[in-house]
This record gives structure tokens, C-alpha cells and sequence, in this order.
């Protein structure tokens, strides 16, 4: 068992997620996959790379699903499927099961900043955390023995040889559709505390009890087209092309 | 808690960044690689590049993977095994240019068209076309012909410009974006950063596909409709948009040809065509002193309905008159559309509706003067905030180009051209089309051992200028700017192969083609290809197409079809530049280019093609690549890029000109422009004054801003051409009333679709088949995560599209009984394909769709002969055929677009039949051997391992 700090962290740093805009293209994947094959710990390894049963360890995927709804107003038009990309990192739970199940404390939360981190060199590649949460959001490392999960780039976000702007995570700063943001979610003034405010900012699986520091963002209420049929006037003479032209002479004369 | 570990949190990530221009898709963002150890540490987005602005798309991000991969060519081939084996050995550079130079330096003295010089996914078609006319082949392409011709002609002889290179809407003013079709691969970055701020802005975003992934995704409305009827569905917007009486007039009179006079003569030769006065000038009607007179005449205030008599007694009616009375027609209207789109007639209505609405209630103004070209001077610019998009779905149907026409009026209707909120030109668009040259290639045109007297691609303004013998044959051999394919601006590759192998036209000696992968995923008929490929003619035993140079960095399928492979350098290692007189990354409020440079350097034998190209083009003495002595002018492809000139002052550059390096657009060449190029990000920019910014067609700021630039040497604004007398023109040949006249063959062809006003008949493929024989529609999309066949041996992308299942509707799966995991038949009038299913919702009824190219061969891109791309991946290309199905006039016709020659790709129509399940998708192939080495299998990567803290 390994312990949770002992208090709410002062600093809950995350990632707000904008499920509105995400177009499922995969950058934030790949960026990720491209700063922390270099970056902290050991290398993500990809098995069989080009053969026929590639795998490697990724820190972040997207999923994609597909959603039939029955008419309701969020997530598209009545009767038509939608297909939502859902892009799903490590949360940063504040309850988070996966340090408190590791037997030998590799995976722990920052007092700091409540970043989940595993410790490599104490990490025995048992995967008890996998299993321990419910997001899946950990993967083994196959070569190197050991867990992997989003580390919201540590090695970026406190590094002074980095501008202050590009201070933040790979995902962050790659997404095209800017459906990624990075902030502190303790500070209610933060920009995405304002924004989980604003749009109404949801936890994964609440039920679980893990307190997920990161929020999804749900697609903004849409209307539909075929409710702006009727805003289309038609003209007083709608019979053909005469009544046309005699509009258009009276336009004429105006110019 | 003091157990936490102390982590070092503040190392530099590198030894030092390069910044250059990536290459793993069309975009062209700026990047910086940061280079550690002499490695490739990591790859982001630069964030002062206008295209990307900091952002990087999952191609970019995995380029290291690209650069390292095993697929790699590692030197010169040349063939030792049958072709298609990818037996090869390894040869010297030396030995490899000695093969290519006496190869074409025969053909060049004897027949220079028997070179056909084709580049695919070129970025260099500046460098390429010029050399193929100094060579004198009319042989020459890229790769338009099967990518979006459609959109580009279509665009340049509407508006005088397109969508993606010529153009972008305008996405931080625009409160309504809608979409056509698949264009995620066109533009990558920029539409996803421009539906951000869209959706930011609470602007509404429609997107109208058959398949809803991607952007689709996102849209706060999708219209799934049917396949290759969008045409149609623009049609009966306009057909509301006309009755509901919410068009601009004031900006048709202005900026359009709708006052301009059509010559109503039936019978006649002129018939349909624009009256001129003797210098040529159209004319108008002017309604006050009731006479007719040239357009531009100060003061006149045009009719845009009536018959009017000419001053030489014949009548004449404006083209609006036409294009009113064409759309107001009930066939136009919503329920009649309905039937054919799929799409419900409150939907149409509602399009039409919010595009009206925005367009006029939601007008925004620029408060910023400007003065148009005609000397009037405006209070400000008044923004119609509506913008469209639209690619290859609109593109790649045989109805494609009057769609893409179709698509531009609308645009021109509701006066959303150019302005605020809109879509906008990019620099040096827009161009009328009497700024682009005709095509050259007619017998007149070259000879033994000359150059072509002038560029191989452009418009024709009417059959006049087509390329075609005495006979009305082809002179191409890909029949381009032919009576098949009149208007095919950029060729057809996709027909190179299949007329070479038939000796129609002519046969050819020498086929070199560069980063084009035809014997796979660049094909129609894929199997047949590479049995033409493969073809000896019996009398000779000589291969049909007797000799093959290829250029491509990667194994790809092509590769193992040539008989000498240059095998080209990786993006990161050479020189290339991103030219206005190329293929433009100009924003709308700047213009730009942009350059690559070696930041890592080839550790094998490698060389950049264009490099290879110029080397070829000194040992070949083509004229401008020597001097007088016949020594080579040109060291490498970044000697020429800084050297040469096209005009005096202009060359494939325009930033950082003249001797100090302080010219833009016009200067002499300066000898550190590479230099300065890359202290700068590898990019160029200028802005365009605010003033000169909209209406870019009929802005006198901005035509003297581009003169200045070098775009052109006088003004040349553009009037929209809603109506095309061009198109007219071969109407009048097809009926025999104008000289030259189209042969029989032709003539109810191009009736039937050359219309002068844009409209919309049932893509060829559907005509012709049986639709209940094949019911459904087959297409692909564009993964985000893949660009065409680059990805599979990139190792972190073929982690995300490994395999490729057959997406099928619902409503087909319950007919059918097919759950996921099922195998079914696919099977054309051409062909059958054996694949795994998958069940799909957002998807339209009768559309079945997988993703594009990812289905390798066998023994192709460096990978295992068991990888998933090549057992279960597959490729629709076998169900297409090059040719349409007989119609019983004897001919065999094109599955192209009749006017421009554009590939047919999603006119494809199928049935499905359910199969055995099974491992391994149908057709498949034998393995090809990895060219010049034996296959090593990779077991694992752990690629920066080495940097692990």
C-alpha cells in the first residue's frame, strides 16, 4: 500500500479536455508518444513494429465511439448516430486506486501539484495499478518491465530552459483543434477552471470515487437545420422566373 | 512528504533545433526538429509558422519514425529479377545516371514523346514541368489528374481560384462553415485550428458527407448524403436562395458576368457566346440610354434580364436572365432534390435558410476604404460571413467539376467571394483564366532534340487549343486536352500506364515517374496495372512499356515495377522550396513561401530527386540547365532554387531577394537567400496592406501589390464567370456550328455535360450500371492519421490504422444478416474483393466506406510478410476499372470526369454478398522481395531509450 498525501494538494494540475472539438485526429497521441519515448523514465517500446502484431506503450489514446441517441439535445440531432473521439490520459485522480494499490510505493502522488507519477526504480512491473484503474489509463512497458502512464510531461512543465509559453504538455501544446488545455483546476481563476465552470466541465466515471483532476468538456448544444426551414421568407411571387424579374428591376433601381 | 523522488525537471531537450518545412502530408507546416546527439530528439509545431502556428498533426509528430524506418531505399537499383519481383542489386550513383542519361538521351533525339514524365505527390511541379519542357516531351503531370482537378479547374474558371493552395476561409470572421465532403487529408492543420475557432466564435459548422468521422465528427449539423449528388443539393439552395430572393445583386453587377450579353442566335456559331465589341470587350446592356456597351463603360447601369437587340441587328439577353430562368425551375427545387440526395427537403430548406441568413442579417463591415480597379472608391468592405470548403468528395465523381462549378456560384450569388467572413484568395491567386497559359504539346510544339515551345499544362479557352492531330487523335499520351478530357488542366496520370501498354495514342520507350505509387493505391484496376507493368510484347519479348525509372525514398509497391530506382532522400535531408510558382502556402492576408534544408544528412547513398533531376538535365545538355560550353549551370537543386530565374527578377523564391537580401517578390538573386531563409524558420511572409486584402479580384491595392510582388506584370482582376463561354465553345463544336468541331463519337458527351451554367447528371459509373444490380455506393475517407500509402512503415502511425474493416450501414447489415467480424464480397462491375466487416450508424444508408490506402501488398514498405496491412488491409482501387462499363456505342470511355479527366474514384457502386470468414483479404498478391536486401525483422524499438533519466 502506498499512501495518498495526506491533504488536498495545493496546486491540482490537469488537462481540460473539449469534447465539442476533438476531431479524433490523433495528434495529441503521437506527440506524446514522440516527447516521452525521450523524456522521462525509460523509452516507450513498441514490439513487432513492423510486423504482424505491432503493440507499443502509449501514454494517451484516443477511442472512438459511436452514439445513437434518442433525441436528445447534446449530443446531435434526433435519429442521427454520432460518432464521438474520446481522447483518455492517466486523470490524476486525487483518490487515485492505482497508488494506493502499488505494493512498493513506485506510484505516487506529488504533494505539489497531485501529478500520479510511477517511480521507475521502484517499480516491479507487478501492473497491480493497471488493474487498480478504472480508466486503463496505465500501460506496461514490455521491454523495460515497468508501468507507464502521462507524466503531463513533467519534464516540461517545470523546465526553465523552455520558453514559459511552450511550458506544458506535448498534447497541449500539438492539438490542432485546441481541444486540450492545461492548467491548475485548484485555482478557481485559473483558465480552465473557468472554463469547466463555464461549460460545464464533467469527471469521468464519477461513480468510481476517484476524483479525477482532469474534466471532459461535452459537445455545446447544437440546433438543427431543418428548424431554420421556416426562416426562409418566400417572395410575394414565387411563380416562376417573371416575378423574379421584376424583383430584380426594383433591386436595380436601388443600387 | 520527503520520499517523493528529487526529479531533474529543467534539461535542454536538445543540442540545438533545426527549423524546416514538414513533409508527412500536403499541409506544409513549419517545424523544429530538435536534434540531440545527432538524433532526431523530437519534432513540434513551430509556432510563428502562419500555416500551423505551433501545432502539429499526428503525421508530423511521428516523422521520426518516418525518417528511421527500415522501408527506406538505401541506393541506386537496378533491376535483376522480373519486374514486380523487387529483385534488384545495388548499384553507383554513377552507374545509375549513366543508365538514365543514355536512356533519355535516345528517346530525347528520336521521339521525344516517347518520354512520359509523371511526378505524384509532388511538391516541386515548378523544377519538374520546367524541366520536362526543356527536355521536350509533351509528356508531362503530377498527380491532379487523380487527386482534385475537378475542384481546381472548376474554381479557376468560376472565381480564378480554388480551395486549399488558392485559398481559405476566412475562419476568424465567419459565422457559418460548411463543408463538403472528405477533406481531411486537404487542408490537415489549418481546418482543424480554423473549426476551433469556429466553434469558439459559436458560428455554425455544417459539414455534408456521406461518413461522419473526422471533422464530421464535430459538425453541429451533418448532412450523410448520397455519394456524387452534392452537385444537386447546391443547385436547390440556389433554387431558394433565387426564389426567396436573397441574392446581392449589387455585387453580381459588379464583380460577375452576370450582365454580360450571351448572343442569342440559335443555330449559329456564335450562339451562346458573349457579344464583344470589335476590341473583344463583352458587352452590357446599359438600361439608360437602353444601348449596348462594353462592360468597364463608366457610369453604365447594366440590365440583368431582357432580350436586347445588338448594334449588328442580332438579340441578346444577359447571362443572369439564363441563369435565373435555369434555376428557378422546378426540377431545382428541394423535393425535387430530395429524391436524389437523400437529404430531407426541411434540410435543404434550412441550408438555404441560415446561408440567407448569415449572409445578409449577420453582414459584417471592415471599416477600412479601398478603391476597386473600375477608380470608385469604397467606405469599407461589407463581409458576407458565410465560407465553404470542399476537396477530393466533391472532386472525384464524373460529375465533379460542374459541382465544384456549381459550388463557386453559389458563392458568387450570395457575394461571399473575397470578403470579410468569407472564403478569401490566397496570393497569387486569384488569377483569371486568361492569366494561365494554354496547353502546349500539339506536333507543332516539339521535336527531336528542342524544347516544348511552352508549358505542357493549362486552359484551353475553347477546342482551338486542344492537343490533338489533324485527325482530332490525342498528341498526349494521356490524352490529355483531348476530345476525351477537353479541359484536363492537369493531366491524367492515372491513364499514363493502361494507354502506354495499349500503344494508344502511341507507345512509349521510357516511363519515369517520381513518388507516384502506380502499381498499388495510385491505380484504378491495381491488378490489371501491374499485369501491364509486367506485359512483354511475345514478337520481342521486350516489356510493353520497355523502360521504367522510379523515384521514391520508400519500398513502395511501385518501386518493384521499375528497372532503375533513384532512391530520394527523406524530407529532413534535403533542399526544397515551397514556390508561388509552384503550389502556394500563401495565407489570405499574406503571401508566403517556404523552403526545406538538410538539418539531418543521409547516412546512406541516397540523393533528393530534384538534385537527380538537374544532374540529369546537365548530362542530357538540356538548354537551361547548361551553358554555352554545355557545363552544368546548376551545382544541386539549392544552387538552382537561389539562381534561377523564370522572369528577370523572378524565381522559385520570393522572399529575401536582391543583393542585400532586403527585395520581396521582384530582386536579384541573392547568394544568401537559403541563408536567410533559414534564420528565419525556413518560411517567408509578407502582408498585405489592409487595404488591399479583400476583394482581392477587383481591389486596385491589391492588383498593384501583386504586380509589385511579380504575380504578374499588368493588374489582372477577375470577373466571375458564372456563366462559361469556354464551355460554351465546345458545346457549339459538339453541335457542328464552330470550327473545330468535335467528332461524332464525342458530341452527345459533351452536350450532355458541358453546359455553360453549371448543373448536375448522375455520376457515369451509377448511369450505367444496374442500380439494383449494384445498389450500394463504395468510397473511401481520409484517416487524419494517415496520408495516402505514407504510414504503414511508419511505426507509431500503423499502430492507429493497422487494418482497414469494410464500414456498412445498419440498415445493409440487417438485410444482409452481417455483424462485426463478418467477411463479405464486394463486388463492381470490374471486380470482387473478400474483407472484414464492421457496423456502422453515422454513415449514409446506401454508402459502404473504409479508409483509403491502407492495404499494403505483400513484402512492400519494409514491412513483415504477415503485417495485418497486407492479410486484412485492403483497397477498393480493384473494384474501379480505368474504363467505364460498355454503353454499346463501341467506345470504352474514361471513368473520368468529362471535361477535365479528373479519376471517377467515388463513382464506384457495388453489392455485397456475404463470404466465408476467413484470415486474408481478396485479391491478394505474391510477396514482393525487399528491393536490393534481404527482409530483417525488427522485434522491438525503443526509440531515445539512450536519453532515459
Amino acid at each position: 500500500m502506498t499512501m495518498l498525501p495526506a491533504h488536498s494538494t495545493p496546486k491540482k494540475l490537469g488537462l481540460v479536455i473539449d469534447l465539442d472539438v476533438c476531431v479524433g485526429c490523433h495528434a495529441c497521441v503521437v506527440s506524446c508518444k514522440e516527447w516521452n519515448t525521450g523524456g522521462y523514465g525509460s523509452a516507450l517500446s513498441d514490439q513487432d513494429p513492423y510486423g504482424a502484431d505491432v503493440s507499443g506503450a502509449w501514454l494517451n489514446r484516443v477511442h472512438t465511439f459511436e452514439v445513437v441517441p434518442e433525441g436528445g439535445e447534446i449530443v446531435g440531432e434526433a435519429g442521427d448516430a454520432r460518432i464521438v473521439h474520446f481522447p483518455k490520459s492517466c486523470l490524476h485522480c486525487e483518490d487515485a486506486p492505482c497508488v494506493t494499490v502499488c505494493p512498493t510505493g513506485a506510484s505516487y502522488k506529488r504533494s505539489a501539484d497531485g501529478i500520479v507519477l510511477v517511480d521507475e526504480d521502484k517499480c516491479i512491473g507487478c501492473g497491480l495499478c493497471a488493474w487498480a484503474c478504472p480508466y486503463g489509463a496505465r500501460e506496461m512497458d514490455l521491454a523495460a518491465g515497468v508501468m507507464k502512464k502521462c507524466t503531463l510531461c513533467i519534464d516540461r512543465i517545470y523546465n526553465e530552459t523552455f520558453e514559459e509559453v511552450d511550458r506544458v504538455p506535448s498534447c497541449v501544446r500539438t492539438c490542432p483543434a485546441n481541444a486540450r488545455h492545461f492548467g491548475d483546476l485548484a485555482d478557481p481563476q485559473s483558465d480552465v477552471s473557468i472554463m469547466v465552470a463555464q461549460r460545464g466541465g464533467m469527471d469521468l466515471m464519477p461513480e468510481q470515487g476517484t476524483r479525477p483532476v482532469n474534466k471532459y468538456l461535452p459537445p455545446r448544444p447544437r440546433k438543427s437545420l431543418a428548424d431554420s426551414a421556416r426562416g426562409l421568407p418566400l417572395a410575394e411571387n414565387t411563380d416562376g422566373a417573371k416575378g423574379f424579374f421584376a424583383w430584380l428591376d426594383g433591386m436595380l433601381d436601388r443600387i | 512528504m520527503t520520499s517523493e523522488p528529487r526529479l531533474a525537471l529543467s534539461t535542454p531537450v536538445a543540442d540545438e533545433v533545426r527549423k524546416t518545412t514538414c513533409y508527412m502530408c500536403a499541409c506544409r507546416c513549419g517545424i523544429n526538429v530538435h536534434i540531440k546527439d545527432g538524433k532526431i530528439r523530437y519534432i513540434e509545431g513551430n509556432r510563428d509558422h502562419p500555416v500551423n502556428r505551433g501545432v502539429l498533426c499526428a503525421k508530423g509528430s511521428a516523422g521520426i519514425m518516418q525518417h528511421y524506418a527500415p522501408a527506406r531505399l538505401r541506393a541506386p537499383l537496378k533491376r535483376t529479377g522480373p519486374r514486380g519481383s523487387g529483385e534488384f542489386q545495388e548499384i553507383s550513383w554513377e552507374e545509375a545516371l549513366t543508365i538514365a542519361t543514355g536512356w533519355l538521351d535516345g528517346v530525347r533525339h528520336d521521339d521525344p514523346k516517347k518520354l512520359a514524365f509523371f511526378t505524384g505527390r509532388d511538391q516541386s511541379q515548378s523544377l519538374t514541368g520546367f524541366w520536362a519542357q526543356q527536355f521536350g516531351t509533351p509528356n508531362y503531370a503530377a498527380h491532379g489528374g487523380f487527386c482534385s482537378v475537378n475542384m481546381a479547374a472548376g474554381g479557376i474558371m468560376t472565381i480564378g481560384g480554388a480551395f486549399w493552395e488558392f485559398g481559405a476561409p476566412d475562419w476568424d470572421r465567419t459565422k457559418l462553415f460548411v463543408m463538403f465532403g472528405v477533406a481531411e487529408d486537404h487542408d490537415s492543420n489549418p481546418i482543424k485550428m480554423g473549426i476551433a475557432k469556429v466553434k469558439k466564435n459559436g458560428a455554425r459548422f455544417v459539414s455534408v458527407n456521406p461518413v461522419r468521422t473526422g471533422y464530421s465528427a464535430v459538425a453541429d449539423n451533418w448532412i450523410g448524403i448520397r455519394p456524387g449528388t452534392d452537385g444537386l443539393l447546391i443547385l436547390a439552395v440556389v433554387h431558394e436562395l433565387l426564389k426567396a430572393r436573397r441574392i446581392d445583386v449589387d455585387y453580381l453587377v459588379r464583380y460577375s458576368n452576370a450582365p454580360w450579353l450571351v448572343i442569342d442566335a440559335p443555330g449559329t456559331a456564335e450562339h451562346g457566346l458573349f457579344a464583344r465589341d470589335a476590341d473583344g470587350k463583352p458587352l452590357i446592356f446599359e438600361t439608360v440610354t437602353e444601348r449596348a456597351v462594353p462592360v468597364g463603360t463608366k457610369g453604365a447601369r447594366p440590365a440583368l434580364s431582357g432580350r436586347h437587340e445588338l448594334p449588328d441587328g442580332r438579340f441578346a439577353v444577359p447571362s443572369f436572365q439564363l441563369l435565373a430562368e435555369k434555376y428557378l425551375d422546378p426540377k431545382y427545387a428541394p423535393e425535387a432534390a430530395s429524391v436524389e440526395t437523400g437529404v430531407a427537403v426541411d434540410v435543404i430548406r434550412g441550408l438555404a435558410a441560415e446561408i440567407a441568413r448569415v449572409a445578409f442579417d449577420e453582414a459584417i463591415t471592415i471599416e477600412q476604404p479601398w478603391t476597386d480597379v473600375h477608380g470608385e472608391r469604397h467606405h469599407h468592405f461589407v463581409g458576407r460571413p458565410v465560407s465553404f470548403h470542399a476537396m477530393r468528395g466533391l472532386s472525384a465523381h464524373s460529375n465533379g467539376f460542374q459541382t465544384a462549378r456549381a459550388l463557386h456560384m453559389l458563392q458568387v450569388l450570395i457575394g461571399a467571394v473575397d470578403c470579410p467572413g468569407a472564403f478569401r484568395f490566397e496570393p497569387p491567386y486569384p488569377k483569371p483564366l486568361e492569366a494561365h497559359p494554354t496547353p502546349h504539346g500539339k506536333a507543332e510544339h516539339f521535336g527531336s532534340a528542342k524544347p516544348l515551345s511552352g508549358p505542357h499544362l493549362g486552359f484551353p479557352r475553347g477546342p482551338e487549343d486542344l492537343l490533338i492531330d489533324a485527325e482530332g487523335k490525342p498528341t498526349r499520351i494521356d490524352k490529355a486536352f483531348s476530345w476525351d478530357a477537353p479541359i484536363s488542366a492537369h493531366g491524367l496520370m492515372h491513364m499514363v500506364i493502361a494507354n502506354a501498354h495499349a500503344g494508344d495514342p502511341y507507345p512509349i520507350d521510357v516511363l519515369f515517374l517520381y513518388m507516384a505509387n502506380m502499381a498499388w493505391n495510385s491505380s484504378m484496376n491495381t491488378a490489371g496495372v501491374m499485369k501491364m507493368l509486367e506485359d512483354k510484347d511475345p514478337e520481342t519479348g521486350e516489356y510493353r512499356i520497355p523502360k521504367i525509372i522510379y523515384s521514391d525514398a520508400y519500398a513502395s509497391e511501385m518501386v518493384a515495377y521499375a528497372d532503375l530506382v533513384l532512391p530520394d532522400t527523406t524530407y529532413l535531408e534535403r533542399h526544397d522550396c515551397i514556390s508561388l510558382l509552384d503550389r502556394p502556402i500563401s495565407e489570405p492576408d499574406a503571401v508566403q513561401d517556404a523552403i526545406r534544408w538538410p538539418v539531418v544528412e543521409p547516412d546512406r547513398d541516397v540523393r533528393g530527386f530534384q538534385s537527380v533531376l538537374i544532374d540529369l538535365g546537365a548530362r542530357l545538355k538540356l538548354p537551361a540547365f547548361v551553358d554555352s560550353r554545355g557545363t552544368a549551370i546548376y551545382k544541386d537543386y539549392a544552387d538552382y532554387i537561389v539562381r534561377h530565374e523564370r522572369r528577370p527578377g523572378i524565381g522559385p523564391l520570393a522572399g529575401f531577394r536582391g543583393l542585400n537580401g532586403d527585395k520581396a517578390g521582384r530582386g536579384a538573386a541573392n547568394p544568401d537567400q537559403l541563408k536567410r531563409y533559414i534564420e528565419n524558420g525556413s518560411f517567408f511572409s509578407a502582408h498585405i496592406p489592409l487595404e488591399a486584402q479583400f476583394f482581392k479580384h477587383a481591389n486596385q491595392a491589391y492588383q498593384d501589390f501583386a504586380v509589385r510582388m511579380g504575380f504578374f506584370d499588368t493588374p489582372q482582376p477577375v470577373t466571375f464567370q458564372l456563366y462559361s463561354e469556354p464551355l460554351q465553345k465546345f458545346r457549339l463544336s459538339a453541335e457542328g456550328l464552330r470550327a473545330p468541331f468535335a467528332p461524332e463519337t464525342h458530341r452527345q458527351r459533351i452536350l450532355d455535360s458541358f453546359t455553360p451554367l453549371p448543373d448536375w447528371y448522375r455520376p457515369f459509373e451509377e448511369a450505367l450500371v444496374d442500380r439494383e444490380t449494384y445498389p450500394y455506393h463504395a468510397i473511401t475517407q481520409r484517416p487524419a492519421a494517415m496520408y495516402h500509402s505514407w504510414g504503414s512503415m511508419n511505426a507509431w502511425l500503423r499502430q492507429i490504422h493497422t487494418r482497414n474493416p469494410l464500414y456498412v450501414p445498419g440498415p445493409i447489415c440487417d438485410e444482409h444478416g452481417l455483424v462485426d467480424g463478418d467477411w463479405v464480397w464486394v463486388i463492381s462491375h470490374h471486380g470482387r474483393i473478400k474483407v472484414e466487416m464492421a457496423r456502422m450508424e453515422a454513415v449514409n444508408s446506401s454508402t459502404i466506406w473504409t479508409w483509403n490506402a491502407i492495404g499494403k501488398r505483400k513484402g512492400a514498405w519494409g514491412l513483415d510478410e504477415d503485417a495485418p496491412e497486407a492479410k486484412k488491409g485492403f483497397l477498393m482501387n480493384h473494384l474501379i476499372h480505368e474504363l467505364l462499363p460498355p454503353k454499346g456505342d463501341g467506345m470504352r470511355w474514361s471513368n473520368s470526369d468529362p471535361i477535365t479527366g479528373q479519376a471517377a474514384w467515388y463513382d464506384l457502386r457495388v453489392r455485397i454478398e456475404t463470404a466465408e470468414k476467413a484470415q486474408i483479404s481478396e485479391p491478394h498478391f505474391p510477396a514482393i522481395s525487399e528491393p536490393g536486401r534481404a527482409h530483417e525483422h525488427v522485434d522491438e524499438l525503443r526509440y531515445g531509450q539512450e536519453w532515459a533519466k
